[in-house]
């Protein structure tokens, strides 16, 4: 290395686009020429990127079939939410409240992993969706036990505390802890469980460990994104946190490609703006044609492009160094 | 003292007897055959070694040490590498990432040290990618370190699944048909490349085998079996002239048509 | 006591209908092994079609049931042909997703005022409801209906599938489709043929259910179809025994939580059941531990 001078690597040049480009939506928002509905868009698309992140780590990095991530996006929320609540709003609640979302989702999620993370795939999946129905039939109960989640009612009282710059600030961080975790010893053996878990066994990965490991560090990508979501929001019920609710981060991972973290980036901000943009775009007459046309383009996306946007594939940046292709 | 001590091994799936009473001794630096009809048991032999499946009745004990029923992985551990009779990689994985994913066991640096790509984590990596190289290397695979494993042709995804086993230092090492499916010029190759490794790395191979060149050519002392049994055990020229062995393969008929 | 057997009456009831739905997904599972989503929506649809047979066209019941299973059987097989075959050699998933988007295109286009509308519809009753007393418990001709029908269905099903030449093929295909091809069975039509009856015994499903609990409304078909898969599974997915004994199972637990603990708490409860069956037993009451060939 010595002598030749150093080329700026991609992943520092990514992190000062980041900023620049962070930097400007910023500037654009403070003098309101993106509006605050806009904003508001921009918030919830970070926050579906952040749990999107969460269930590629699950489903398209440990190969474990989840449809119950809407659950533990559910239980960040309510958590995260009590404790603003009952501790009164300030930066450090909200930040103890994020804590206490991705550990309550995570250990629920070690909890019910133990047992059925030796279901396999489609097993999985109905086991995780049967859990993701219960849960929402506790969150509609909830005011029997604690009445300050409101039951069925809603969750109302909750401050205001994060906008897009705390989302952003999460969806980044989200972004390099993933990207560091799926390039290293251990995301090689998450992934060697995804592919073959005899073989995996077979070479000396403790699958059970590694199963475990993933669904609960995904589900704590859901308890943040719950958590970010609540005070974002600033009223949660239980309706939110419904089995559609699940399809819908399922349906980002797909589209944007399984195990692909550029391609959940890209279809979590894609995706929710979709939404958002046939709700502008369409005149008042035909806005009932908008839940139509959504799922028109996602069966007509899977049939084109069944591996989804990137499938398997990164953008350079979001490669560390060691694992970049020698030319 | 021998390395690998099977006494009385039994193992049924429902009501089949898939392996009884199979008793063997391996020492240390030998190299073993098992041989036996489609459907003997010898796979199983191999499944119930590397923890696959827990034994109904019998001991395996590894360098005096009980390994059955342990989980798989910890066989591993233990220094117990395998390859599979229909070639298992992790196809989406880079070649060199499925040796290396190899290794994880030995890496101590765990998630935390991996999310901050602490020196520990990059001296555990660069370590690894150096081991998974070199095996690469010897089994001339070095030039295709960023294919995709289920993208190599049939008989480099053998090799890899070697590589892999060999990635961690494994004291035994179990080859599952390793001459499937190759062509004769291929079977001369694997033959030598068995016995180069075995030398190279001072191991102790076990292997099933189909192909009688393979058997007769590398292997120091041959198991036949039948039936899930054991029924001859011997010299790879005594073997073969063995009446029971004859007959196991050839049925009884030929036998007498020989007599 | 009688409570106790009203309860029961009243989870076989719903159990019948969850079968009728159930049977459809897991012929569909056993033989391509996609989760069918839209399966709960063609069993809404059949639930329209039975209400326009009576109430529009002042069809007598046993013709409207006829309706509702023509008309979802082709439309089971048109879904079937333009969303799922291209998929055929996908990843599962991207067929998982598609099911889950035709889903969703039946229930919102339904949904829309010029189709079947938000609102919910009274569905209509032919004749009057009659209560027999036996022993103190009361049985309604409605229940008798319902009973009647899908027991039915279900014997002419089990006789199809095993005692005829397309019930064969139709097992053939869910142990091995390419064994199946190369013995001269036309896979495909196999597979719209399963489409086609499972759609079909879910339209009738639909009718039964609009005329026992008189209310039908675009959504309906969500919960009814989760739950009906669900009890595939508790059965043993791909098992047509399974199934019954799957949604049987299901309809009793879910009413008797209604009855004796709490109606919020019955999904959760319905739910538990599955996930304690798939921790004992894996693969279903009655299905077969697979072991995976080393």
């Amino acid at each position: 290395m010595t002598g030749t001078r150093r080329r700026l690597s991609p992943g520092w040049l990514a992190l000062i686009v980041t900023v620049l480009a962070y930097a400007a939506l910023q500037t654009l928002m403070s003098t309101k020429v993106i509006n605050p509905y806009w904003q508001q868009v921009a918030g919830l698309a970070g926050i579906m990127a952040v749990s999107a992140l969460g269930l590629n780590l699950v489903y398209g990095y440990t190969g474990q079939f989840s449809l119950g991530h809407a659950a533990f996006y559910g239980i960040g929320a309510y958590a995260s939410a009590l404790v603003t609540r009952s501790l009164g709003p300030s930066i450090w609640t909200l930040l103890l409240g994020i804590a206490a979302g991705a550990v309550i989702a995570g250990l629920v999620a070690f909890l019910i992993g133990l047992p059925i993370l030796r279901l396999r795939s489609d097993y999985l999946a109905i086991a995780t969706l049967g859990f993701g129905i219960i849960m929402k039939v506790l969150f509609d109960n909830s005011d029997a036990v604690i009445p300050m989640m409101g039951g069925s009612a809603g969750m109302t009282g909750i401050a205001r505390l994060t906008n897009f710059a705390w989302v952003f600030v999460f969806a980044l961080g989200a972004t390099v802890v993933l990207r560091n975790l799926v390039f290293s010893s251990v995301g090689r053996a998450l992934v060697s469980v995804r592919e073959d878990e005899l073989a995996a066994e077979a070479v000396g990965i403790n699958t059970t460990k590694y199963k475990t490991l993933g669904f609960t560090l995904g589900c704590m990508y859901a308890g943040v994104a719950g958590a970010l979501y609540a005070h974002l929001y600033a009223y949660l019920n239980p309706f939110n946190f419904d089995f559609l609710k699940s399809i819908d981060v399922l349906l980002v991972v797909v589209l944007g490609g399984l195990g692909s973290i550029s391609g959940t980036l890209v279809a979590a901000v894609a995706w929710t703006f979709l939404l958002e943009g046939l709700r502008v775009a369409l005149p008042a007459s035909i806005q009932d044609w908008r839940m139509v046309i959504y799922p028109l383009v996602m069966v007509v996306f899977m049939i084109f492009r069944p591996g989804g946007l990137f499938s398997g594939t990164e953008f350079g940046f979001l490669k560390p160094r060691s694992a970049r292709r020698r030319t | 003292m021998s390395l690998l001590d099977i006494r009385g091994l039994t193992m049924k799936f429902g009501g089949l007897v898939a392996v009884k009473d199979f008793t063997v001794s391996i020492d240390a630096h030998e190299l073993v055959g098992l041989i036996g009809p489609n459907g003997a048991g010898k796979t199983t032999v191999f499944n119930l070694v590397t923890g696959m499946h827990a034994p109904v009745a019998g001991t395996i004990e590894f360098q005096g040490r009980r390994i059955q029923g342990m989980r798989p992985w910890r066989v591993y551990a233990l220094g117990i590498a395998r390859t599979f009779q229909n070639i298992r990689l992790f196809g989406m994985l880079s070649v060199l990432d499925n040796v290396r994913v190899a290794d994880h066991h030995r890496g101590e640096a765990g998630l935390v040290h991996s999310i901050l790509r602490s020196p520990k984590f990059r001296h555990e990596e660069k370590r690894t990618t150096d081991r998974a190289l070199e095996l690469l290397s010897i089994l001339g695979l070095d030039q295709r370190r960023d294919e995709l494993a289920r993208n190599l042709p049939y008989g480099e995804q053998r090799r890899l699944e070697i590589a892999r086993a060999l990635v961690s230092d494994p004291k035994l090492l179990l080859l599952d048909e390793p001459a499937a499916g190759m062509n004769p010029s291929e079977v001369g190759q694997l033959m030598e490349l068995i016995l180069s490794i075995k030398e190279r790395f001072n191991l102790t191979v076990f292997l099933i085998e189909h192909q009688m060149k393979v058997v007769m050519g590398v292997c120091e002392r041959v198991v036949v079996m039948e039936f899930g049994e054991i029924i001859c055990t011997g010299k790879p020229e005594q073997v073969q002239c063995d009446p029971k062995v004859v007959e196991a393969y050839l049925g009884v008929q030929a036998e007498e048509s020989q007599q | 006591m009688s409570y106790f057997l009203q309860q029961l009456i009243n989870g076989l009831q719903l159990g019948f209908v969850y079968a009728l739905i159930a049977l459809g997904y897991t012929m569909v599972y056993g033989i391509v092994k996609l989760i069918n989503f839209a399966h709960g929506d063609v069993f809404m649809v059949g639930a329209y079609l039975g209400f326009f047979a009576m109430a529009n066209w002042a069809l007598p019941f046993p013709v409207a049931i006829l309706v509702a299973m023509v008309g979802c059987a082709v439309l089971g097989m048109v879904i079937e042909r333009l969303a799922y075959k291209p998929l055929r050699n996908a990843p599962r998933i991207s067929a998982l997703i598609t099911a889950m988007g035709v889903s969703l295109f039946i229930e919102n286009f339904t949904n829309l005022n010029f189709v079947f509308g938000p609102a919910p519809r009274a569905f209509p009753r032919p004749f009057a409801v009659r209560t027999f007393n036996l022993g103190g418990v009361s049985i309604t001709n409605i229940t008798v209906i319902v009973f009647g029908v899908s027991i039915l269905l279900m014997v002419a099903l089990t006789w199809f599938v095993n005692s005829t030449k397309t019930g064969r093929a139709m097992r053939a295909v869910s142990m091995d489709k390419d064994t199946s091809r190369l013995m001269g069975i036309d896979v495909d039509r196999i597979i719209t043929i399963t489409f086609g009856i499972g759609s079909a015994l879910a339209g009738a499903g639909g009718v039964l259910f609009g005329f026992a609990y008189p209310q039908i409304q675009p959504l309906m078909g969500i919960m009814p179809g989760l739950k009906a898969f669900v009890a595939a599974v508790l059965g043993g997915i791909g098992i047509i025994p399974g199934a019954m004994l799957g949604a049987v199972i299901m309809g009793v637990v879910e009413t008797f939580t209604s009855a004796y603990v709490s109606s919020t708490l019955r999904d959760a409860v319905a739910f538990g059941v599955l996930i304690i069956v798939l921790l004992v037993r894996p693969t279903g009451i009655l299905g077969r531990p697979g072991r995976e060939k080393v």
